[in-house]
């Protein structure tokens, strides 16, 4: 299975990425936000960092930078593309996902474990998957989703949000959600399911005797459901 | 402008030093000269008062690549790996302005140890704040962490470890130091000595604005009424150039074009240029209309004195020009060839096509000034006598409370969830332990980390704290499973132009050294930061001390929370009550005086390899060193961490029961082991001499203490994690 992953000037989670995909069977590219033509891919990411230096607004730079437009053709085209962190924040700025992210709201960067539960598993990214909560790690300052009452009634009818934050047990109380997203949402799906926007790192938790290993459970999955 | 004494001593300078100047140049510097010098020469960047003593600190070792001198202290991690790290003030400009201050201060360490081919994998910080109760704190707290955060975050590099305090003598003076460690190929180190005549000089990075000018100086002074106008001195980050030009410059290195390489930070163009050309013994000529600008009409004196952020000074091999340059293009970076390295051995500054300097590089180093302060020793304070009456009298569960939730005791979770502490995705311990753990990448191998600073203890006495501190950065290493390498300082003291003060740097400085010594524990890179100080009062001496060390294979690495019901607790090491300077005596007994615990080297490097050959055989399970609050601080952070209880023993100890608890005797741990282990793992304890004594038993829930005290998990918890959580939201 081929991937590519994208480098924007100032991404820094590319390479942690580039190791996930790569221990779980991907073959791998690092592909540079200048080049206009994306190598033929299964699955692409747009990684986490500070693209652009999150000047202007999060990920609006690199939304409009050359890859992006065949970034876009191919999600338009039913190719998979996950925007991990600063590439959910990309992924809303292109429009290929609804919503905005939002500073959080206690107005402070955020970096700790947290609970998500994924609810619906229609989708090549979840399907298969043998839990549903699992133990996930953020670090972000821009993470609190939002998204009109229109649009929050069209993703829930359409089964777009793909992950919530909760507790340990599931419970999605307020209480439980690190940034003060609507509905405490830490990703989304568009449409048509092949494009996914999560706040949380699965590559930071792929290895048990660093700090956890819901992340492998994750690419294990992803890369069987793509075969 | 004409430069006359008057100007000089604007600049800093002092009247002989400037006769000084004028005689080693045999004439009167002109403006831009006269700034060249009063930037060479201020403390911050000559080391003049400190020079003399930092001579005598160790700095070789089997395992040192590069001692002080360089951008950063190089350490052999075996493989053909090495370890760039060193650690950094940034007191005063955090002071002024701490969102920026703080920024800089992390984005210059980074630069320093990148600069040497590094790429950087940890950051750690040691930050002092003046009393919670002053007007000021909360703000600068919040600044400083924003700050720290911002930069470290943007740039990718986790933060894995540090310490803060709380302490009245830093009202009016904080200090936010910043450590980076970095990782390179031992045949891969850059340094910065130039090296052959006629090679292009290159300057890349952001353009040259008119920030920072004279930050150096202002950082060699003391505070006065008058600080807010020094807003202007500090200077201005921009850490998502500095990932870029992290990146560059790691490619560029890849390759074979550099000779020499110094990034651009105190006293920027000035100080880097000249370090080039001295250590290489060459001279350097610079066309100053070729440096890349932010704004017109910038003086040749700006130019070369601002401190802009995220510039690097590259003398590269001829012919290598276009292949660099592709690279810094690439990065969006400007890259502009500004000179060449001579034989004349001056400084040559060429600006509007006229020579607005010529300076011998010898009289800006070797013949900067070297001070011998006066300095005062200290007398080692009288013990306080403690009637067993005031003990008797206090309840053990309040008194634990209130050490919980003392401001220098209470989880710092506020501050270090504001920082990526796991991108990388080799973070093994994360802040909240005793020192911080990285994998090295893509392999078995793991380096803890470490930052300390006991300022109480160097205040009582100076030549015992000095000890101290690197005997406790020793333990934090081997808490973890870690056998500790070499250190890097940061001396932060009042005015050396004050004996007290003087003395306190002087004193501090050889218990330093006498410890690292002793405990084969170098100091292979640091910093000074004199004049920490607001009008005539000084801060508690401060020197943070910097511990590196390496794990063999990262799936060994101890961490504190206990683990298993009903495995043996036991202490390592001696308790002799020792209270003064305790956490104890200030916070319940209101005690100040009195002299620190003191330092038996002897006791520290044998109870430390004792506990890392019972590491190495695997007995085991969790280990924490006591420091601040004692045994019973200790044993409530394992609790708090494991989520597990413990029930007490008696101990067969004579002293008070209180005394044993909260005494802050030195060379302690504690250690949980297996019960079947006990045997063998009390047979080599007492082989090596180490005194031991088991103290409890682990539990399901709760920590009971004794039969009348018994305190549960989730007090523990509300009395460490809620005081500084609700101090920022109140």
């Amino acid at each position: 299975m081929k991937s590519s992953v994208i480098t924007f000037p100032g991404s820094n989670c590319d390479r942690d990425m580039d190791v996930a995909l790569n221990k779980f069977g991907f073959k791998n590219k690092m592909v540079w936000h200048n080049d206009s033509e994306l190598p033929k891919s299964d699955l692409v990411v747009l990684p986490g960092g500070f693209s652009y230096g999150d000047y202007l607004r999060c990920g609006s730079m690199a939304s409009k930078s050359k890859i992006m437009k065949s970034v876009i053709s191919f999600a338009k085209s039913g190719g998979m593309v996950m925007g991990i962190c600063n590439g959910f924040q990309i992924l809303v700025e292109t429009g290929l996902v609804p919503g905005v992210l939002l500073r959080n709201k206690y107005l402070e960067f955020i970096c700790k474990n947290v609970f998500v539960k994924i609810e619906d598993k229609n989708n090549s990214y979840f399907k298969n998957l043998e839990k549903n909560i699992f133990k996930f790690h953020i670090a972000h300052n821009e993470g609190n989703y939002f998204c009109t009452k229109d649009q929050l009634k069209e993703i829930e009818d359409n089964d777009q949000i793909a992950i919530y934050y909760c507790n340990k047990d599931g419970q999605t109380e307020e209480q439980f959600n690190p940034n003060g997203s609507i509905r405490n949402i830490a990703g989304i799906l568009n449409k048509e399911k092949n494009v996914l926007g999560m706040m949380p790192h699965p590559e930071r938790m792929i290895d048990l005797s660093l700090s956890g290993d819901d992340g492998a459970l994750f690419f294990k999955n992803l890369i069987n459901n793509i075969k | 402008m004409l430069v006359n004494e008057k100007i000089a001593i604007e600049h800093g300078l002092k009247k002989d030093e400037y006769k000084k100047i004028c005689d080693l140049l045999k004439r009167t510097p002109n403006i831009t000269e006269l700034g060249i010098f009063s930037a060479m020469w201020n403390e911050h960047c000559s080391y003049k008062s400190s020079r003399l003593h930092l001579k005598k600190l160790p700095t070789k070792g089997k395992k040192v690549i590069q001692g002080p001198g360089e951008n950063a202290g190089v350490i052999d991690i075996e493989d053909g790996d090495a370890i760039v790290f060193k650690i950094e003030s940034h007191n005063h400009p955090s002071f002024i302005e701490p969102y920026q201050g703080a920024a800089t201060g992390v984005g210059g360490i980074m630069r320093d140890v990148f600069t040497m081919g590094a790429r950087p994998i940890a950051n750690l910080n040691s930050i002092h704040f003046g009393s919670p109760q002053h007007k000021k704190t909360k703000n600068l707290l919040r600044g400083v962490v924003h700050g720290i955060g911002g930069y470290g975050n943007c740039m990718g590099v986790p933060t894995i470890a540090g310490q803060t305090s709380f302490d009245s003598s830093y009202n009016g003076n904080i200090l936010v130091n910043a450590m980076t460690l970095g990782l390179v190929k031992k045949n891969k180190i850059f340094y910065s000595k130039a090296a052959g005549l006629n090679k292009p000089v290159i300057y890349v990075g952001s353009k040259t604005g008119r920030d920072g000018i004279h930050g150096a100086s202002m950082a060699s002074a003391s505070f006065d009424d008058k600080i807010e106008e020094k807003k202007p001195t500090v200077q201005v980050g921009d850490p998502f150039t500095e990932k870029l030009l992290l990146e560059a410059c790691l490619e560029l290195m890849a390759g074979d074009s550099i000779i020499a390489i110094q990034d651009m930070g105190a006293a920027g163009l000035t100080s880097s240029s000249i370090e080039m050309a001295s250590k290489g013994n060459l001279g350097i000529e610079i066309n100053l209309n070729k440096v890349p600008c932010r704004e017109t009409r910038m003086t040749p004196y700006e130019i070369m004195l601002s401190e802009s952020q995220e510039r690097m000074l590259i003398i590269l091999e001829n012919g290598k020009e276009t292949i660099a340059k592709k690279i810094f293009d690439k990065w969006n970076l400007d890259f502009a060839i500004i000179g060449k390295t001579t034989n004349s051995k001056n400084i040559e500054l060429f600006f509007d096509d006229e020579k607005v300097a010529n300076i011998p590089v010898n009289t800006l180093v070797e013949n900067s000034p070297m001070y011998d302060r006066k300095w005062k020793k200290a007398k080692i304070p009288k013990k306080n006598k403690i009637k067993n009456e005031i003990f008797n009298n206090l309840k053990i569960k309040d008194v634990l409370k209130k050490i919980l939730s003392n401001p220098n005791i209470c989880s710092k979770e506020w501050i270090w969830q504001q920082y990526d502490h796991t991108v990388m995705g080799d973070t093994i311990q994360k802040p909240g332990g005793d020192s911080g753990v990285v994998r090295v990448h893509g392999t078995e191998k793991a380096v803890a980390a470490s930052v300390d600073s006991s300022a109480v203890y160097c205040w009582a006495h100076p030549l015992t704290g000095g000890k101290q501190v690197v005997a406790e950065s020793w333990r934090n290493l081997i808490s973890v499973g870690a056998t500790p390498i070499a250190i890097t300082n940061c001396l932060n003291f009042g005015s050396p132009e004050n004996e007290e003060n003087m003395g306190e740097f002087v004193e501090c400085v050889e218990g330093i050294g006498e410890a690292s010594k002793y405990l084969n524990y170098p100091v292979v890179s640091g910093n000074v930061s004199f004049y920490n100080q607001t009008k005539d009062v000084g801060i508690k001496p401060t020197p943070s001390i910097g511990g590196i060390g390496l794990i063999k294979n990262y799936k060994n690495v101890i961490s504190m929370g206990f683990k298993e019901i009903d495995n043996s607790v036991l202490i390592i090491g001696k308790t002799e009550g020792h209270i003064d300077q305790s956490i104890f005596a200030r916070t319940i007994l209101d005690e100040k005086n009195g002299p620190p615990p003191e330092v038996n080297l002897f006791n520290e490097k044998n109870n430390g390899e004792s506990l890392l050959n019972l590491i190495d055989k695997g007995y085991i399970k969790s280990a924490h060193d006591i420091s601040l609050g004692g045994i019973l601080t200790a044993l409530s952070k394992m609790c708090i961490k494991g989520n597990k209880g413990i029930k007490l023993k008696r101990s067969k100890n004579l002293i008070n029961e209180i005394e044993f608890l909260f005494a802050e005797d030195q060379g302690r741990y504690i250690i949980e082991i297996d019960p079947k282990d006990f045997k063998e793992v009390t047979k080599i304890l007492n082989k090596n001499s180490v005194h031991h004594e088991e103290i409890g038993v682990i539990i399901e829930k709760d920590m009971i203490i004794n039969k009348k005290t018994k305190v549960t998990i989730d007090e523990l918890k509300s009395y460490n994690t809620n005081w500084l959580k609700n101090y920022m939201s109140s």
